[in-house]
């Protein structure tokens, strides 16, 4: 049905006739363009191109005459449309009218060359700095909402933060429980393997005691958390952006930071501490088991084992590391989603970024804590 | 374009549309010729979105027969309504452009997936949409989230447009516009229509659209549809009818000062 697009250049009475033919349609356009592009175009003379044998015309089609025609007349040629049907000439106008120019090539993304690798390294780094100088600047604002907060105790949102605690606290139980047990229960059997070599197998109980309580309980579940509330805060208060519901917050008066930040943040610091206490729980609990399992050792030596391995301070010094561990999830979650701008990609975007973020925090300040309580001897 | 002047593109019959217990159309018959600019009016909620939804098969009525281009859309087998998917267009109300893409790119999408190309000459004809629907040149590499939402509804515009569609439907294409863009916007419509023989299927609440580029109109009112010519639907005296073209507004748009 499509009749093939073609132009036939020929010679008549000193002009240059080009004769477009058949549907220059947006199906025809690459084949036409090779041929267009294979013509011989020439310089200084009249040339004619003749539409009367187009049978149907389209947005493309028109354009690539246009092209041709500005073509010729860049190269000093005296160029003319003949037969051009008057139904299609709108089309032209249209186009005309806009001035249309074929687009710059797209230049080559930079960072291709060594140069580019380079002011990329260069770029990256000043995006880090800033993002950390506005994020510190978050955490003032933050933390003149909290203080602004103290002074007037009655603004807190109760119902908020209790609904925070519940969403992030007891909701996570389940999971922070398992997993702390399954890790428990690895440390145990893996620990045992070991020690076993040594004839040392009962200090798997020390090695369990001190890893769990003091390190790998709050940090599991700093981590679990940060993918699971971290990331809903970011999508929560991004999704709200997305939607101007922020913005409406502002005109009715109300503060996002006070609204929406303090009761997660205070949420997550209320609940964290008691999380890593649970999840310490549940690790020495897998740990019971495997070293009875595989060791022998029964519940009560355990314990008895473990009371002469760790000291009150082994469990606080998890424990004490939990609720800035909160706050920094809580408000680099909130951050992230206050930093949403216009589209669904950039909440996906930076509910990624927001959980990596968070993570790498918390672990840099776990080695603080760490540097920090061996100058304190503790 | 090939066809008999008055044949029909777009063909509805006894469509039923029903949300829970409430009837929103009910044996509605609608025909739309080739090459008209069709303008669809009616209340809010009386369902001109839905209607169209159901046109272009994003949502099966509870009753009734649609056709398209002779084909029928409630049963058409994936092929064949992906052949039809490249004859028609659609604008969205918001523009509903890909957020992760830039422009250019969005209006690439549909020639990428159906006219193999070289890229030079896809960029030249996206550079040709975006001209003809009135955006400047620097918006090309923006992405959608970095428009207006004038802006977004053109880009929208000029991807429905990419493939050069035998049919256009809009959804409130000139709600957002300013009162310029908005002229330049039904002007542009009228060239398309004049110089590709473009079958527009126009919902709007725009007065001035109506009576600028509409050849014939369409008011949905008491579940059903009443299709005229603009100067039948002046005298039509259903009430809402009256309401609607008769009001203030409709008065200051009318060209004869609504005598």
């Amino acid at each position: 049905m499509a009749l093939p697009a073609t132009i036939v250049a020929s010679e008549e009475a000193g002009a240059l006739f080009l004769r477009a033919e058949g549907d220059w349609l947006v199906a025809a356009a690459a084949q036409l363009d090779r041929r267009l592009h294979a013509l011989d175009l020439p310089t200084g003379r009249k040339v004619t191109l003749d539409l009367g044998g187009i049978e149907r015309l389209d947005t493309a089609g028109a354009w690539l005459l246009l092209r041709t025609e500005q073509a010729l007349a860049a190269r000093g040629n005296n160029v003319e449309f003949a037969n051009l049907r008057d139904t299609l000439a709108p089309l032209f106008d249209q186009l005309r009218a806009r001035e249309m120019r074929p687009p710059p090539p797209h230049p080559i993304p930079p960072h291709h060359t060594l140069v580019g690798f380079v002011a990329r390294i260069g770029e990256v780094t000043i995006r880090i700095l800033r993002q950390i100088y506005s994020m510190i600047g978050f955490g003032g604002l933050v933390s003149l909402t909290v203080a602004r907060l103290l002074a007037n105790p009655r603004r807190l949102r109760v119902v908020a933060t209790v609904r925070q605690m519940e969403q992030t606290g007891l909701d996570a139980m389940p999971i922070v429980g398992l997993l702390s047990f399954l890790i428990g229960v690895v440390m145990a059997y893996q620990g045992a393997d070991q020690l076993r070599r040594f004839g040392a197998e009962i200090y798997t109980v020390n090695l369990l005691g001190v890893a769990i309580l003091r390190e790998l309980g709050v940090l599991l579940t700093a981590i679990i958390i940060a993918g699971r509330s971290g990331s809903a805060f970011t999508a929560q208060i991004g999704t709200m952006q997305v939607n101007q519901e922020i913005d409406a917050m502002r005109t009715l008066g109300l503060d996002p930071i006070e609204v929406l930040v303090l009761p997660r943040v205070f949420g997550l610091v209320l609940t964290l501490p008691l999380l890593v206490f649970f999840a310490d729980a549940m690790g020495l609990l897998g740990g019971v088991l495997m070293t009875w399992a595989t060791l022998g050792i029964s519940v009560p030596a355990f314990f008895e084992q473990l009371r002469g391995a760790v000291t009150g301070w082994t469990l606080w010094v998890g424990i004490i590391k939990a609720p800035f561990f909160a706050a920094i999830i809580a408000m680099v979650g909130c951050y992230e989603g206050f930093n949403v701008a216009g589209s669904a990609d950039s909440v996906g975007r930076l509910t990624t970024q927001s959980v990596v973020e968070s993570i790498f925090v918390v672990i840099v300040a776990d080695a603080a804590f760490s540097i920090l309580f061996s100058l304190l001897r503790i | 374009m090939a066809g008999e002047p008055d044949e029909i593109v777009i063909r509805v019959r006894g469509l039923v549309t029903r949300f829970g217990a409430q009837t929103v159309h009910d044996g509605l018959d609608l025909d739309v010729r080739r090459g008209e600019v069709i303008g669809i009016v009616g209340g809010s909620g009386s369902g001109k979105s839905v209607l169209l939804r159901s046109i272009i098969g994003l949502r099966r009525p509870e009753e009734g027969d649609i056709e398209v281009l002779g084909r029928d859309v409630l049963n058409i087998d994936t092929a064949e309504a992906h052949e039809l998917e490249q004859r028609w267009g659609v604008l969205f109300q918001d523009g509903a452009l890909f957020s992760s893409l830039t422009v250019m790119q969005n209006i690439e999408v549909p020639l990428r997936e159906h006219c193999p190309m070289p890229e030079p000459l896809m960029d030249e004809i996206a550079a040709c949409k975006i001209a003809l629907v009135g955006l400047p040149e620097p918006t090309a590499d923006k992405f959608p989230s970095q428009l207006s939402g004038g802006m977004r509804k053109r880009a929208g515009l000029a991807r429905a447009l990419s493939l050069d569609p035998e049919i256009l439907f809009l959804d409130e294409p000139t709600a957002g516009l300013d009162p310029i863009a908005a002229a330049e916007f039904d002007r542009l419509i009228a060239d398309l229509k004049a110089s590709l023989g473009l079958t527009v299927f126009l919902v709007t609440h725009d007065l001035d659209t109506l009576f600028a580029i509409c050849d014939r109109v369409a008011v949905l009112v008491d579940k059903t549809i009443r299709v005229g010519s603009l100067a039948e639907q002046l005298a039509d005296d259903h009430p809402w009818i009256r309401a609607y073209f008769h009001g203030p507004r409709g008065r200051a748009a009318h060209p004869d000062g609504g005598r």
